[in-house]
């Protein structure tokens, strides 16, 4: 049996009306966007343009403001330290915050490492980063503020309408990655006074390897330097001969996200809020992670206290999620994200991120609300902390043996 | 990451979960790790008058491999003599369950908390005069 994939938020099924849209870009119309002499270039070109009006829609951008890219990496690159090095007569002072993509902190502790200063700004119990320390952070020096919109472990959304108007105020530029709010949530670059903005494919039923970056062309004129160089593609900030068929990938994707934009984030979020109710309604110390109500439409981070995190996804190993465990991570160390909330590692051991998406059914839902309770049951039945806890026992206080 | 099918076994059907008295004096305890690191190994021993161990109970708060460890370790623990619970390695642990080399600190849990739960109980033994109130013969014991 094929599983239930509830792991939106790292990527998303193809939706088939892309894919759709993009194969005739591979064996008919596979010109170059670039060549200019023939009828193959013009309507690859033709393509191209297409895509970058349906993605700037999206924003409230104009069309000349997209530039396509491999992806979000790429692009919160070229955004970090494109600005960076455009503005380093200006100031040498970066600032981000803590639950930051690490497609956001590590160019700007590369930043670091080449004598810019960075401020990664702490953050609340809920994720959110406070507008008077951000203020307060901000110095003549400062050239960029990077804050997302909608965090990928725990779906919270920053204020960034209020992040862009301080930034307006004391003439610093704003860039946000919006990879996990692009198309799920409104967006509106004057509204919302962003400069930079990264979106990927991927996260919305698009190809992977394609993104976009906007880069704001007037009130102010915002420029950034190549991260890549040859060829002078994409307004010379991003040279390579353009991905056609994943762009128009991208293209298709948001415009299906655009024409749904008044229904869908309802139905994912009346999904993700029947998911959080049922597992509540059948367990116990349960926790949400993030935000009550400023967070993500698909995003659900719970918490189940006294069990850990990849253990539980072994007990519903048909279900696809992730865990901020430290077992399931490379490093072994548990998710800096929810670290960063001070909820305790514990908590981060015992979580795990569901997040949904068009494709997935009520049925699903309700499947994996009892798949879940049981693993949980299952394992708190073999769990010490559960029985210390039970027994009244205040495990913080306890003296543990550290291994 | 896909795990072996004994490890499944284990976590699917454990052996010995539950929970003896820790105030008996024929009951030793063992509690390693913590919670913010992600595991919490208990194992508990309770021997008889000729100190052959009767029976073996655990609690595990941990990943998989953590609670197959020592699920695995409570099985071997059974009908040992309480110093020939020592000889249990956490090699033969990792062998057993074929636990991937980022997996050997759960066998290692294991181990150590059965080592806690034997010095635990030879304490208890001790004061109360059923063993010989002496240093040397634990240590020899756990060598």
């Amino acid at each position: 049996m094929r599983s239930i994939y509830l792991d939106n938020n790292a990527t998303t099924r193809v939706d088939p009306a892309v894919l759709d849209a993009m194969l005739p870009f591979f064996c008919e119309k596979f010109g170059n966007a670039a060549s200019r002499s023939h009828h193959y270039g013009w309507e690859a070109e033709e393509a191209v343009e297409a895509a970058r009006g349906q993605v700037a829609r999206v924003i409230g951008a104009d069309s000349k403001e997209i530039i396509f890219t491999s992806g979000a990496t790429e692009g919160n690159n070229i955004a970090i330290k494109g600005i960076a090095a455009m503005y380093a007569e200006k100031g040498k002072h970066v600032i981000t915050q803590v639950t930051e993509h690490k497609a956001v902190i590590d160019p700007c502790k590369y930043l670091e490492q080449h004598g810019y200063r960075v401020t990664i700004m702490p953050v609340d119990k809920y994720g959110l980063v406070d507008l008077n320390e951000l203020s307060d952070a901000m110095t003549d020096d400062t050239i960029l503020v990077s804050i997302m919109h909608g965090n990928n472990e725990i779906g919270t959304l920053q204020p960034v309408a209020e992040i862009g108007r301080l930034c307006k105020q004391r003439g610093v530029i704003f860039h946000t990655d919006c990879c996990q709010t692009f198309g799920k949530v409104p967006i509106d670059v004057e509204a919302m006074g962003i400069d930079l903005l990264t979106c990927s494919a991927h996260k919305i039923h698009g190809p992977k390897g394609v993104g976009a970056l906007y880069v704001r062309r007037k009130k102010p004129r915002v420029r950034c330097e190549a991260v890549i160089h040859g060829g002078g593609h994409e307004r010379g900030m991003r040279s390579g001969t353009l991905n056609v068929p994943g762009i128009v990938g991208l293209g298709k994707a948001a415009e299906i996200c655009w024409e749904h934009r008044d229904t869908e984030p309802k139905q994912l979020m009346a999904l993700r809020d029947r998911l959080r109710s049922g597992l509540e309604s059948r367990l116990d110390e349960v926790y949400l992670n993030g935000h009550p109500t400023q967070r993500t439409p698909n995003n659900l981070n719970l918490s189940f206290a006294y069990v850990e995190g990849e253990s539980m996804m072994m007990g519903f190993n048909d279900i696809a999620v992730s865990s901020g465990s430290a077992c399931t991570s490379a490093s072994l160390e548990p998710s800096y994200v929810l670290k960063a909330l001070g909820v305790g590692d514990e908590l981060a051991h015992s979580s795990i991120r569901f997040s949904v998406s068009r494709f997935n059914t009520i049925e699903e839902i309700d499947y994996t609300i009892e798949r879940v309770a049981r693993a949980v049951n299952h394992l708190r039945g073999m769990s010490p902390l559960y029985e210390m806890a039970k027994d009244g026992v205040d495990l913080s206080k306890v003296e543990w043996a550290h291994h | 990451m896909a795990y072996s099918d004994k490890v499944v076994e284990h976590y699917e059907r454990p052996r010995n979960v539950g929970t003896l008295d820790k105030n008996s004096d024929r009951v030793g305890t063992g509690i390693v790790g913590a919670p913010e690191c992600g595991d919490v190994m208990r194992i508990q021993i309770e021997v008889d008058e000729d100190l052959n161990i009767v029976d073996a109970k655990f609690k595990t708060f941990g990943c998989g491999s953590a609670i197959a460890s020592s699920s695995l370790a409570t099985e071997w623990l059974k009908g040992r003599k309480l110093d020939e619970a020592l000889e249990i390695k956490n090699t033969e642990i990792v062998k057993e369950l074929a636990l991937p080399p980022v997996k050997i600190h759960c066998s290692v849990l294991a181990e150590d908390s059965i080592r806690a739960a034997v010095a635990d109980l030879k304490q208890k033994l001790r004061k109360n005069g059923v063993l010989p109130a002496d240093e040397n013969e634990v240590a020899a014991a756990s060598n």
